[in-house]
């Protein structure tokens, strides 16, 4: 039995469901799942969790954990990165490419203990990247236990979150690094707590059994109240992320784009011992070169650049935008768009195709937005 | 609440007529639905509207609308406020957050459009 059965419409539903529905969450379906896009307003919560905390339901992503004695290494050999190199705690961005390079999914991969990973899915790509990696771990000593439907994941964000989650759980908040992860527990509840997110802010995602996370969040929800935490839904988490200058598989990652054209070449370990799915492709796509460039803009003229939109160069099409949106925090349109590496330096000014305008807008560093240390 | 005085599109936009002047918004339940409004996007003085063609756009963090004229006429006027303040549009959709200010070039055509009883049955089938 699946703690997240399909409903009668073919989403599934994450076990907080009706909590959001109790929160006045307006609810859609985000990759097969019944999802809150937001409870009141994207704004609010965006400004929460940048200048308090934020909590959000990430039960929708896949949880992947991949055990023996040879896990490392077949990771190594699926992934592009270098699992064998994390210390045990440690975690760090990963991609599932395909043969011929495209990026199948990004991940987060946790180092859990010697023999023992977390592999962190996209919610849409769960079930494809699970497919991939048991065909990957395929003859070595390690066996996937795909327990996406069966794990819960609740994120605290923010500037507060530390101090909410802290008096909460045995893990030692203070020594827990960025991109690290603990056992323990939270309020009693056996839970993984990791230092991760997708805010551009301080905090940390919470793993615990599907059952656990009713009584999980109310515990949660109540220690965040008196800090002024919010629920925080898709629609505030994609403006966080956007600000963060975070890609978003479907947006800035798919089958057609390789990690080094999304500015994460680094991320591909190429030099790492032995071969893995992708390497003679990635090999080539980083001697010959990125043909376009995921860039960030900032319109300067009037209009919000989304999703597809044109961008040009002159009378030169360059490009498309990826992710646009009125940036919560700086007060300005902001987007990243897919440009001809010529058009990609800092303060070129481009112009992206706004309905029946162009609105000039200036490449800018990323990320939009960063948290003050 | 839905106001009394007002007229409606299927679209959500509202309209109120006083004389041959007639003032144009998007309803509350419009607003609610879009969200925070980030973008309003309005025709300049002098511009032609054609009765149920867009005339403009309003974006919300997640989306953007087209905007639908009411009823055909000269713009004379748009919400200026609205370049700055466009999230009036969602806390005073029917007095700060108004769009547009329009000379009706066919007076009669207000009544193609739904009265209050009419859109309320509208909004309230979802």
């Amino acid at each position: 039995m699946t703690e997240m059965p399909k409903r009668a419409d073919g989403s599934r539903a994450t076990p907080l469901l009706s909590r959001h529905e109790a929160l006045g969450g307006r609810m859609i379906d985000f990759g097969g799942w019944r999802m809150p896009v937001q409870y009141t307003s994207i704004l609010e919560e965006h400004r929460a969790v940048r200048q308090r905390a934020g909590i959000f339901d990430l039960s929708h992503m896949g949880e992947l954990f991949v055990e023996g004695s040879e896990a490392a290494a077949a990771l190594a050999g699926a992934l592009v990165t270098d699992p064998p190199s994390l210390e045990v705690g440690r975690a760090h961005y990963s991609m599932i490419c395909a043969p011929d390079g495209g990026v199948i999914d990004d991940l987060i991969v946790y180092r859990l203990a010697r023999d023992r990973f977390l592999v962190v899915a996209n919610a849409s790509n769960a079930p494809v990247v699970s497919d991939a990696l048991a065909e990957r771990l395929d003859g070595k000593r390690a066996i996937l236990d795909d327990r996406s439907l069966a794990t819960a994941l609740v994120a605290v964000q923010g500037p507060a979150a530390r101090g909410i989650l802290g008096p909460l759980t045995d893990v030692d908040l203070s020594t827990l690094r960025y991109y690290a992860i603990a056992e323990g527990n939270v309020a009693g509840i056996p839970a993984l707590v990791a230092r991760t997110g997708y805010t551009g802010e301080d905090g940390f995602e919470v793993f615990v059994d599907g059952a656990a996370a009713g009584e999980l969040w109310d515990i949660l929800v109540g220690a965040g109240a008196p800090a002024g935490m919010l629920p925080v839904g898709l629609g505030a988490r994609d403006t966080l992320r956007l600000e963060a200058g975070m890609p978003l598989y479907g947006n800035e990652l798919d089958r057609a784009t390789t990690p080094f054209e999304a500015g994460l070449g680094r991320v591909v370990k190429l030099a790492k011992a032995g071969d893995f799915v992708g390497r003679d492709a990635l090999a080539r796509a980083a001697k010959a070169g990125p043909r376009r460039l995921l860039v960030g803009l900032v319109v300067r003229g009037r209009g919000i650049g989304r999703h597809g939109y044109p961008v040009w160069a002159g009378d030169r099409r360059t490009g498309a935008v990826t992710s646009g949106t009125q940036s919560p925090t700086l007060g300005v349109p902001i987007a990243m768009a897919y440009v001809a590496p010529g058009d990609a330096a800092m303060g070129t000014m481009l112009e992206v195709e706004v309905r029946d305008t162009r609105a000039v807008s200036e490449v800018v560093p990323l990320p939009f937005y960063s948290r003050a240390r | 609440m839905i106001p009394s005085d007002l007229h409606y599109t299927k679209e959500h936009e509202w309209v109120r007529v006083e004389g041959d002047v007639a003032t144009v918004g998007i309803t509350q339940h419009a607003a609610d639905q879009l969200g925070d409004i980030v973008f309003v996007e309005l025709p300049e003085p002098g511009k032609r509207l054609e009765q149920f063609a867009t005339f403009g756009v309003v974006e919300s963090v997640k989306a953007v609308s087209d905007l639908f004229a009411p009823v055909a006429g000269e713009v004379l006027e748009g919400n200026a406020g609205l370049a700055t303040t466009p999230e009036v549009v969602n806390s005073d959709p029917y007095g700060a957050g108004w769009m547009l200010r329009v000379r009706l070039s066919d007076p009669a055509q207000v009544g193609q459009l739904l009265d209050p009883a009419a859109y309320e049955a509208l909004t309230a089938e979802g």
